[in-house]
This record gives C-alpha cells, structure tokens and sequence, in this order.
C-alpha cells in the first residue's frame, strides 16, 4: 500500500496544521488530509488563548422540571464572566479542572503559541508579552487577545490615540458610526467617531470582500482613479471629523478600515494610504469569511509546505480499521466514491467541534463520527443546554476528553486508542466562544498532539533497532 | 414526442442513441457484475414545453442522490404514506431535489470568497446566489434563471469551500441547464457559439481528419477576427493546433496494448484533448502504466460532458454521458479502473454525473474513476520507481493546479511526486485559478475576465524558477501558455521521462 506515513492528522484548520508541523520538527514523515478548505478562512485572524472566565455556577440553583426554554418561565440566571483578562496564564487555574489548559498545562499554551510565532514571522505581533491586548473588532467590542495580525496593529485599544473609523454603505453589515458609538460606550481611552464613506459606491451593491480586496491590491482603477488613491481622497474630509464636548474639532491619528485592504500586497496598500492621509491605517477583523483569516490560511499552507508536509483537501475521512494490538491500522478516507485506505503509525484528529463538523448531533445523541471516539454526554438531551442563551451551556463544553498527552479517554476512562491523538475543537471541555480561547485551545492541543504523535512513533520503533 | 414520452427510459434510450455507436453496442458481457441501481428517470429531464403529466406515477418522481437525501426517501417512497409525508414530495418531479442541500446553507459566504470570478467583477452575484438562494426563490414561483449564471465559470471552487457540504456545482450546472433550455433564444449568436464551443469533440474530429488543412485554416490571417466577428469566439487567443496523427490511430496503429494482465487493468478515458490535440499526454499514460505492468484498454468513448455542463447544453451531455457510461461499465466488467489524464474529464465521471444524470451504472463508472497520477500514487510505490531516477539534465517546472484538481484532492499529487526527484526543481505557483475554465476564456464577452483571474498566476509563474509550466488540465495549459509564453507539460509526460522505461 502506497499512502502510507508515520503521522497522518486529519483536519486542516489551526490544530491540524499545528500538530503536523510539531510532529514532522520531530523528524518523522507527516501528512495531513482535510475534507474542505481550510476552516482558517472563516476565522478573525487573531489569536486569542484566554480572554474571559465564564461562572460555571449559576447565581441561584437551576430549576428543576422540564424545559422552559422561549417560554419566559423562571429562567436560569448566570452572572457575566470575569475579564477581559490582562494574563491568559495567571487565570489558567481557575478553569475548570477539564478544560484542556488544566489537563495539558500552560507550558503547552506557551509551546504552541512559540510555534505559531516562528510559522508566521513578523506578520503578527504579541509575543513580546505575556499579557492580553485589546483589539476592536467588528460590531464595536473590544477583544482580549495574545497575537494579532500586523495589519491590526494601530488599533490597540490601550492606545489613546484619536480614531476614525471608516465604512461604506454599501456594506451593510459594517455600520461605522454605530461601531465608533460603541466603541465610546465601552469606555476606550481615546476619541473616535465613524464616517461613512463614497468609495464602494464604485462597485456593484454586492459586490464580494475579494473584488475590493483585489482592486486595492492591484491599485485598480476606479472611475478612472487608482484604487488605493480614489479611497484616501473618500476618506480625507473625514479627518477632521472628532467634536470634543466643547465643539473642538480633533485632526485623527489613526482610521480603522474595514479589513479588506488588499491580500498579498496589503503591507503596500495600508502603508500607501497612510502616507496619503497623514494618519495610521488598521483594519478591523470582519465576521467570515475574512481576508485576515485567508492571508493566515496562505502563510500557514506555505510553512506546511516548507516544513514537508504532504496535505491534500476535498476527501472526508469516513472511518477506521484496527489491528490486533488495538491501535488504529488505517483510515478510509472516501476519494469520490472509492474508499482508499491510509495508514500510519499515529493519528491525530482535528476535525472541528460543532459547528466544523468534527462533531456531529442528532435527538439521540453527540458523536465523533471519523474515529467514533467517545464523547462524554448527559442521557437526557434537556441537560445539554440551560435556559440562559448567555449562560453556561453543557454543549458548549461537548468533546472528547483527552489525557495530559493528548490521547482521547473512553468512557472508563482509558486510553482509546494509543496511536489516535485530539486536537482542536474536537477536543471538550472549553467554551471558547465564551472565555476567547478558541485559537490557543487549537495551538496548546495541537503541539502536544503533534510531538506525542511522532513520540509515540519512536516508542514503538526503538525495541526493534 | 411528449414531456411523458421521453421520461419513459426505453424510449428515452432508443431515441437519444444518434446512430453514431450503431453494431458498437455491448451485449451484457459475462462476468460484468450486476451495476448500479434500476434504470430510473434521468435527473436532467431535457424540457420541450410540454405541460407536467400529473398521473406519471413512480417513474415520474424526482430522483434524489447526489449525496442528498430527503428524509423519506423521496422518489423511493412506493406511495404517499401519511406518516411518511414529507414536502419534498410535493414538489414537481423531474427536476433535482436539492432541498436539504439549499437549507444546510447559512449563508456564511466562504462561496463567495472562492468564487474567482466574484473576485474580478462585481456584476456577477457569486456561488451563494446561484445556488441555494436561486433554488429557493425558483421553489416559490417559476422565477425565471437570472441570467448571470452564465458568467458562473463551473470551476467549482465554491464545493469544496462550502463547510456545509452544500452541493453548489450541482445546483449552478441545474440552473444552467434550466436557463439554456427555457430561457436562451435557440437562434442567438450566443446559444451558436456555444453549441459550438461545447461540442469541440464533434468539429475536432472533423478537423483532426485533415489536421493540416485545419492549422492552416485556423492560422489564416484573418481567421480567428473572422470567428470573433461572427461568432464571438475571442480572437485574442490562437486556436490549438491538431495533432497530425490521433491518439486512438497511433493506439491501432501500434496493435493496442502491448502488455496484458488480466489481473491488473486500467480503460483510458483520454478525453478529446488529449486524442485530438496532444495524444503525447496519452502516449505518456500507456508508456507509463505499461512500465507498471498494466494492460491499458482504450474504450470507445466521446466527450466527457464538462464543456457541455459549463454551457447549460445538458441534453448534449445526457447523451454523451450515456455512451461513456455503457462502454466504461463495460470495461469495469472486464476487470478496469478507468484512468483520465485531464483533471476535469475525472471530476466529471466522478462527481457530475452522478449528480446530474441517472444512468444505469453511473455510480459504478464514478466509484471505479481515478486520475492517472491519482492512481499509481495509490496502488503503486512511485516513490520507490522513482527514488534512483535522474533527468539527463536539470529541468524546473512551475506547476499549476487546476481547480477540478484540487476538489479531487489532488493539489499536491504533482509537486509532491517530482519534488524528490534528481534533477527535478517543482514549484507550486500557488492556489489561484488559471481563469480560462475551459470554453470560458474563448468567449469574447469573458475573455478580459478570464485574463483577470489568471493575472495572479501568471505573475506567480513568471517568479518561479521554472520556465516550463507544468498542469493536468489542458485548458489551464493553453491559459498558462497564452499569458507566459512558456511551453507547458503533463505530469505524466515528465512521468515518462523520470520512470527507467525503454524507449
């Protein structure tokens, strides 16, 4: 059989790139195999490890009885979670005691956010420091967040420099002057106001994030001006556009674009608009999918690339063999119609939760589908939610449970298969939507994955040499 | 001949059969094992007008595969049991039942974001409106197909960008069928040339009986101004020129396999392509599967059917598709895999025609599909044959991946074959598309959104540090060539060469 590795891991977003890059440093030979593009196209682009502790108590007991849910009938009641946290580590112990930061440990925190830094060089910055910043992003929050993209880097929020924050109407989904209002409300350090823009004008009502993204880049032009100079003058008579209490008017430091300022030469385009407005250029991270999240996607496939890396897209991994000793033989993976098997001597899963697929639900229960690995679930379904949308839901937490190397328990509570490794959102035990740590979950899970995996490799090999 | 007349699968046989296959047709060979599900309508039922029968019975009910399925089976219900009721049956039968496709789609617009046509011109509303959106608009009232689907380029990005497995080419291919049946003015300059374009295997066998007439035809000053005046063909490009032999007279003429093995079997589906215009790709493949003790069957077979998707002439496809289906179930019976060398020719027997045609086998024929480098990398040790191979002298390839491709999962095949090769220096120019999309590049009124779309590879591969350009994809190759001036290979051709084979 020819498709055959020491390590294959399925699933191309953060983890699954993280873990085949720890695991092929080890020396061994990685191949990594994704069903569709890549998840990281939807993410922000920023990187966040531990942003907020949400209670894991409610303020008064729940409610016993059926479920109430939509019927406004006692409710359960949640008190709002801890933060924005400045130290992601410091706040590590009083998670609770499954969350996989308690069972890897914060070293593993620390081992994956170092690879990420080496794979993306100085596209992003934070990790001069331990402690969080504070982004804006779209919808006018203020996130916490260990890495961030260079092209966000004048928007901190600790900053008390004077902003601008820029839409067009035509995209409707990006309110400026709604975002600067609630930018104020928040109470950040500094003055901003939102003015909505005539440059997207140009283009068709609908037209997609990539045709604007393209015309900056190439510095198209529109009406007969280049892209990138037609937007400086639309922005331009808005400089002026920050009225203190007193009707002082305020020259802006800095404008917040939407972030679609070109893709491979979005250094040039920011920087270009700079000069031209006298004034520092961030963009703010949009919902998905997000030019950010496509320019991580890029820079992280070539470093995949250059580490040796074979991957491969567009086939599902639909089940498993085993072997007499109990480990996992091979995967089938489904190449249109043909189930062709892959083999290798240690797997990592990192298929995604939920919402990525990794995990999928029906009335009777949650299940891991491409391993059938076990995930620890209430009986009865109405204990998989409370009635508080915003309050601790069991589901959220929903996932394999790994041991402090990665390996994924069943429901005794042993190893399931030595050679199989979880990573990412598959993996239970955090609600990362809640407490922001959806991308230092993928990082912490996805190098202990990876380097057990390859370690696991040399364990079985060295009694025969 | 009645709407209920050509739903009826005999007749529906016997009429679409052109005469052309006539004393070609196999009898039930022994040994062809029992393929593929009952003979149902066809997914596509062509549309001349004529009013819905409502009494059709079973036979009339909408086909529901292409990994969709209703939650009660759909069509298969043998009757409307209450308890068993489901909407999707209320629904007309013949079209596709793509419902659970459209509502698992929420609108997340990674589509959008792949689509590379959307990238370039703002006009044109993206994969999410072609599809799911469209679809639900058309199950409230007949709205009519916006006609912009025409700009849709059928590169099918949008599939594997969806999270959701939303079938989008499905439903783009659907509605420009629709459109081209009900809507497109059969007598227009457009609908012609279209035909046209899409039926290449036609005039590129009529051509290819006087190969030279035909290059000194399309080389006339004049000629390619002429196709553009009359017929809006873009006379910015330079018609491919015709082999002076084909690869299926150079197969006769060497006595057709060389090697036989029962045992280990492969049937060639070399598209037009590579029969009429390279049949070196061809002659690469049997060099190259022979060396591996294959013997190489080469069916008789037509076109493949994606210009015809990408042009809305599903009729033209159906009929095709069921020669190919016939002949290469066939040759499955005979103990083949069927091998293509063009990426879009594999993604077509693989993926579309199940999705769009129920033709008794289909699914066999899509199960039993592989792309030839697919193939050895699987069920040979390539690395190992290549592992002492050296190239006489240095050579450096930018290779391009085609979008048909890379939804097969076959994006790195190329550059992780060669990359350890002596002698080999391969560069991936990165994941953009070409923009040519096969016919689409060749229409005047696309041709300027074509070049846009390629503007990104070609600036890649003039980077690189190879000046050959390397493809699958024999439209990509002429995109590739006409924007760099750079020759381009097959990987089965560097294959050939790399491999210790005799000459």
């Amino acid at each position: 059989m020819a498709i055959d590795s020491d390590v294959l891991v399925v699933g191309g977003g953060l983890a699954g790139i993280t873990a085949a890059v720890a695991a092929a440093r080890e020396g061994v030979d990685v191949r990594l195999v994704s069903y569709k593009a890549s998840t990281l196209r939807q993410a922000s682009g920023l990187i966040d490890a531990l942003g907020y502790l949400p209670p894991t108590e409610p303020a008064k007991p729940l409610r016993d009885g059926p479920p109430t849910a939509g019927r406004g009938i006692d409710p359960d009641e949640w008190d709002d979670p801890e933060g924005p946290l400045a130290d992601p580590f410091a706040a590590i112990d009083r998670l609770p005691e499954e969350h996989p930061y308690r069972i890897l440990g914060a070293d593993a925190l620390r081992d994956g956010l170092a690879l990420f830094d080496d794979l993306v060089g100085d596209a992003y910055l934070g990790s001069h420091t331990d402690r969080n910043a504070l982004l804006p992003t779209f919808g006018g929050s203020v996130k916490p967040t260990a890495r961030y993209p260079r092209a966000a880097a004048a928007g901190l929020a600790s900053d008390d420099a004077s902003t601008l924050i820029v839409g067009f109407r035509s995209l409707t989904e990006y309110d400026a002057r709604t975002f600067a209002d609630r930018l104020a409300a928040a109470g950040v350090p500094f003055p901003v106001a939102g003015a909505e823009v005539e440059f997207a004008e140009a283009f068709q009502t609908d037209a997609k994030i990539t045709r604007f993204a393209g015309a900056l880049d190439l510095n198209q032009p529109i009406d007969g001006t280049p892209a990138r100079e037609a937007l400086a003058k639309a922005v331009a008579p808005h400089l002026h556009d920050i009225v203190d209490a007193d009707g002082g008017v305020e020259r802006v430091d800095r404008i917040g674009f939407p972030s679609f300022l070109g893709d491979e030469h979005a250094d040039e385009v920011r920087s270009e608009l700079a000069d031209r407005l006298g004034a520092d250029v961030f963009e703010i991270p949009m919902g998905p999918p997000s030019l950010p999240g496509l320019r991580l996607e890029d820079r992280l496939y070539k470093a995949l690339d250059a580490e040796g890396v074979r991957f491969e897209t567009g086939n599902p991994v639909v089940g498993i063999e085993t072997n007499d000793a109990g480990l996992v033989d091979h995967v089938l993976v489904d190449r249109k119609g043909r189930e062709i098997p892959y083999s290798a001597d240690a797997f990592v899963v990192a298929t995604g939760g939920l919402v990525g697929k990794g995990l999928d639900s029906d009335r009777t229960g949650v299940r891991e589908p491409a391993f059938d690995l076990h995930v620890p679930q209430p009986t009865n379904r109405y204990e998989w939610f409370v009635d508080d949308v915003f309050g601790e839901q069991p589901y959220a937490r929903f996932g394999v449970r790994p041991n402090d190397r990665g390996q994924p328990l069943d429901a005794d509570g042993e190893v399931q298969y030595e050679n199989v490794f979880a990573a990412g959102s598959v993996v239970g035990g955090a609600d990362v939507a809640r407490e922001k740590s959806a991308s230092g979950v993928s990082l912490a899970t996805g190098v202990t994955a990876g380097t057990e995996a390859a370690a696991a490799i040399e364990r079985a090999t060295e009694p025969a040499q | 001949m009645t709407g209920h007349d050509e739903r009826d699968t005999t007749t529906d046989a016997d009429r679409i059969d052109d005469g052309d296959n006539a004393g070609d047709v196999h009898e039930p060979h022994p040994g062809v094992p029992t393929l593929g599900r009952d003979e149902q309508p066809s997914i596509f039922v062509p549309d001349d007008g004529e009013p819905e029968v409502a009494d059709g019975g079973d036979e009339r009910s909408a086909a529901t595969d292409g990994g969709v399925k209703s939650a009660t089976g759909g069509s298969d219900s043998a009757e409307l049991d209450p308890t068993t009721y489901d909407p999707v049956d209320v629904f007309p039968g013949g079209d596709l039942d793509l419902r659970d496709g459209a509502d698992s789609c929420y609108k997340c617009t990674s589509c959008d974001t792949s689509c590379p046509v959307a990238a370039v011109d703002d006009e044109f509303p993206g994969p999410k409106f072609q599809g799911p959106e469209q679809w639900r608009l058309k199950r409230k009232d007949d709205h009519d197909i916006d006609a912009s689907i025409t700009s849709c380029s059928n590169c099918m990005r949008c599939d594997d960008a969806c999270p959701s497995s939303v079938p989008l080419s499905q439903m783009h291919n659907e509605a420009r069928g629709q459109f081209v049946e009900r809507q497109m003015e059969k007598l227009s300059r457009e609908y012609v040339r279209n035909r046209i374009l899409s039926n290449y295997r036609f005039f590129a066998s009529i051509a290819s009986k006087v190969p030279r007439l035909a290059n000194f035809a399309t080389n006339l000053p004049g000629a390619m101004w002429l196709a553009e005046k009359t017929l809006g063909v873009t006379g910015e490009r330079e018609f491919p020129p015709f082999a002076t032999q084909t690869f299926r007279s150079w197969w006769r003429e060497r006595g057709g396999a060389q090697v036989e093995n029962p045992d280990k079997r492969v049937a060639y589906f070399h598209g037009c392509y590579s029969n009429y215009n390279t049949p070196e790709v061809g002659k690469a493949m049997v060099r190259v599967f022979e060396h591996f003790g294959y013997e190489v069957l080469v069916p008789p077979q037509k076109c493949s059917g994606t210009p015809m998707f990408a042009n809305g002439m599903l009729k033209d496809a159906r009929r095709h598709a069921e020669t190919n289906v016939e002949e290469l179930v066939a040759a499955i019976g005979e103990g083949a895999d069927i091998i293509a060398s063009c990426t879009s020719c594999s993604m077509s027997l693989r993926q579309e025609y199940p999705e769009l045609f129920d033709i008794h086998g289909i699914e066999d024929v899509s199960n039993h599909t592989f792309e030839a480098l697919e193939y050895l990398r699987i069920y040979e040790d390539l690395e190992g044959a290549l592992a002492d191979s050296e190239l006489d002298e240095e050579r450096a390839f930018a290779y391009h991946a085609p979008c048909h491709a890379r939804n097969q999962g076959l994006e790195r095949q190329a550059v992780e074959t060669f990359r350890d090769v002596d002698g080999v220096v391969i560069e991936d120019v990165g994941d953009s598309c070409s923009g040519i999309s096969g016919t689409y590049g060749w229409k005047k009124e696309k041709y300027e959104t074509s070049m846009k779309i390629g503007e990104e590879m070609f600036e890649h591969m003039e980077h690189a540090e190879g000046d050959v350009g390397m493809t699958e994809c024999p439209t990509c190759a002429m995109q590739m060539e006409h924007g760099t001036g750079y020759e381009i290979e097959h990987p089965l051709q560097l294959l050939a060469d790399a491999l210790p084979i005799d000459a």
